[in-house]
């Protein structure tokens, strides 16, 4: 037994010595300060549970960091990194370790890091950290809270609804959100003005899941909906919302003329349906996207902390500074639409129209 | 044939599981040894890369942390394996026994300490009349424990979810978890000035491991336990209740798990939350409760190791490697001990050999 023992344990420790000689060194730990060093900077990025290949808050918040560390010459593994969540337990852990490495910026994107960022900002009073979408958490002058107006960005994607509503001529549109909620009305709110900026006598459809998490109930409202004669729907509840992308795909695999809105990250992927891959030209159900450019928001963080003027305290990204848009790409829009848009955004921007985000609750134009 | 140890069929289990592992690595062009640095790291907090930063008792607190719950579970999964049950319906245990030390939480004001306590045997509780299903069932009507158990876990999720939507006070930010629990209800914190949250809940765990030990080894209800996962109609045939065995060993080994469940909503989020999928603690009780053979000391071990493996995923990604490496040793130690009948027989081929080789030497 006792020579197994040992064979094996020597069998453990000469794999050890070849991986020395053969392969190269792994990530270095540690990091130096780099404040001094111009925009050489460390960023540690931690995901949720979702991981780094989300197709949303994650992927799109590290694209942002990639984005700056290769217009500076960062290495990923020794510069800047990311660590995945298992479970809800990890938060805290991973974001210590950064901190522990005293990395120049921890990055974190959603609302469900909100107890582990509160302590984590705590605990490590000199580690600057942001988080993304959370904009209530108590101040403190080593955190970030970046928000989004996301009521100017669903202005543009109402001017878009209403186009279109015009274009096919049922002058009916309809939203769904998932919760009633002020964040919520939010976007109900410049929705409804982009909608009627365009076309004052739209009817707008409008319902809540009550639920972040129930495709079926997402799509059995977008069923109502889309019956009732509305044919773009902005789908605006989480994980919800994607019943009303899959009811809007399968009436556009029927031959509807039907469209959804997605909203925080390009969904474009998500509403491709089946008739058209099989056609062999992908075709999707989604008319356009509201994206939060949470991309923009962390790299707008790295580029703050390695000019050494971070800010503290809750940070709005708007229209104006490209916190919130429309994708880059938009193959279901057409040149006059996309020309509208821009207008509109001009207008905006230019102050010469704002957008409430206070919602209208009664009209007759609301269903 | 000669027979083994159990510790010794695990150890090898173990040595095998991390050799294999450092193949992988070293397969994929990664340094084996830096897998080793890291799972030190996260074991003592010494960084070998780094030897100038010392020792930072950050990690072993939070080592001991994740193993907290673990022991437990592999407690409970081995005290039903004792009596000739599987008990895979930890997740749903775990859940709970969260929710049930959330509405005490809540909705039973009691003085600090006593509410802490109130908390967690709710939720041992919860856990023991969530586990009674199943064992009830196959005690009447000899129904698979398996499948009630692996339904249970999903019942206790969407309840989970649903209580929390509608029933406690939820967090109207995120609408994911409750507001804070009330300062009554703690477990402090050990954390020796670093950000770990490591509390006093580790002495439910030790209460627990003494509780297993002296229960299973030290009384004639143990006995009587054990004797009817030996044989079970042997054990009525000698006069003992095995339906009431059946019953009260599962709901035993539910209350485990709901206690893990009540340390950990304590302890580390001091919240009740919505469960998006399960924690997995239930689970890895499976391999502590096989790594440990069911023994108590066995137990206290391989729930420090898989609570290791589990702290280490941080300090291994930041070394480059992937967090899944964890995931295969405890797969591979698994496998290992399942079959742990191939390595008797190779630990008796290589001694046959060496008695062979002993004769020819004289």
């Amino acid at each position: 037994m006792n020579k197994l023992m040992k064979s094996s344990l020597a069998a453990v420790l000469a794999l050890g010595l070849v991986g020395c000689s053969g392969s190269t060194p792994a990530a270095d730990g540690g990091t130096t300060d780099g404040g001094d060093e111009g925009s050489k900077i460390t960023i540690g990025f931690v995901t949720d549970k979702g991981g780094i290949d989300d197709k949303s808050f994650n992927q799109t918040t590290y694209k942002g960091i990639v984005q700056f560390a290769e217009e500076n010459g960062l290495k990923e593994g020794t510069d800047y990194s990311y660590l995945q969540s298992n479970t809800d337990a990890d938060y805290t852990p991973n974001l210590t370790q950064f901190a522990d490495e005293q990395v120049d910026l921890e990055v974190a994107a959603g609302y469900l890091f909100e107890g582990a960022v509160n302590d984590t900002v705590k605990q490590y009073p000199d580690q600057k950290i942001l988080i993304i979408d959370v904009g209530w958490l108590e101040d403190s002058p080593n955190l970030q809270q970046a928000v989004f107006a996301e009521h100017e960005g669903s202005f543009l994607v109402g001017v878009v609804a209403g186009l279109k509503a015009i274009e096919n001529g049922s002058k009916h549109v309809g939203m769904v959100i998932g919760m009633k909620s002020d964040s919520m009305f939010k976007f109900w709110a410049g929705f409804q003005q982009g909608v009627w900026a365009v076309c004052p006598d739209c009817i707008i459809s409008f319902d809540s899941c009550e639920d972040f998490a129930a495709p079926e109930k997402g799509k059995t409202l977008a069923q109502k909906q889309f019956n009732n004669g509305a044919t773009v729907i902005f789908s605006c509840a989480g994980a919800s919302g994607n019943g009303v992308i899959q009811e809007g795909a399968e009436r556009r695999g029927n031959g509807e003329d039907v469209w959804v809105i997605g909203v925080d990250t390009d969904q474009y992927e998500q509403g491709i349906y089946e008739g058209s891959v099989a056609e062999g030209n992908e075709k999707s159900a989604i008319l356009t996207s509201m994206m939060k450019r949470v991309d923009v928001a962390a790299y707008n963080a790295c580029k703050q902390v390695a000019e050494g003027n971070f800010v503290h305290g809750v940070v709005n990204y708007t229209l104006a500074d490209g916190g919130v848009s429309l994708p880059e790409n938009n193959p279901n829009l057409t040149e006059d639409v996309l020309k509208t848009v821009d207008e509109w955004t001009q207008k905006i921007i230019s102050g010469e129209v704002t957008v409430d985000s206070k919602a209208i609750e009664t009209d007759d134009r609301i269903q | 044939m000669k027979k083994y140890k159990a510790s010794t069929i695990s150890l090898i289990a173990v040595l095998i599981g991390f050799l294999l592992a450092s193949l992988l690595l070293l397969v994929t062009g990664r340094n084996p040894v830096n897998m080793f640095i890291a799972i030190l790291r996260a074991m003592i907090g010494f960084d070998l890369t780094h030897p100038e930063k010392g020792v930072n008792i950050l990690y072993p607190l939070n080592w001991l942390l994740n193993s907290m719950p673990v022991i437990l579970t592999g407690l409970s999964v081995a005290f039903a394996y004792r009596t000739g049950m599987f008990n895979i319906g930890g997740e749903g245990q775990f859940i709970v026994g969260a929710l049930a030390c959330t509405f005490v939480a809540f909705y039973v004001p009691l003085p600090a300490g006593i509410h802490t306590v109130a908390c967690v045997l709710a939720g041992g509780l919860a856990g023991a009349l969530w586990a009674f299903l199943p064992g009830f069932l196959k005690a009447m009507r000899n129904i698979n424990e398996v499948v009630i158990c692996i339904m249970l876990n999903y019942t206790a999720l969407y309840l989970n979810t649903f209580m929390i939507r509608n029933v406690l006070p939820i967090n109207i930010n995120t609408l994911h978890e409750t507001v804070k629990f009330p300062e009554t209800v703690s477990l402090g914190s050990l954390n020796f000035g670093t950000a770990s949250k490591f509390n006093w809940g580790f002495v439910f765990v030790i209460i627990a491991l003494l509780l297993y030990w002296f229960i299973i080894e030290k009384t004639s209800f143990g006995f009587s336990l054990r004797a009817t996962g030996f044989n079970k109609e042997g054990a009525r045939y000698a006069g003992m209740s095995t339906t009431k065995n059946t019953v009260l060993s599962m709901m035993i080994a539910g209350a485990f798990v709901g206690v893990a469940g009540a340390i950990v909503t304590i302890g580390v989020y001091g919240y009740g939350r919505i469960f998006d999928a399960f924690d997995n603690y239930g689970f890895d009780g499976i391999s502590v409760a096989l790594i440990g053979a069911c023994k108590t000391s066995g137990i206290l071990f391989g729930g420090l190791l898989i609570g290791l493996l589990k702290s280490a995923t941080t300090t291994l990604q930041r070394m480059g490697m992937t967090k899944s490496i964890t995931n295969l040793i405890q797969a591979c130690i698994l496998i290992l001990i399942a079959i742990q009948y191939g390595i008797v027989l190779v630990l008796n081929m290589i001694n046959s050999k060496k008695d062979k080789k002993v004769k020819e030497d004289a």
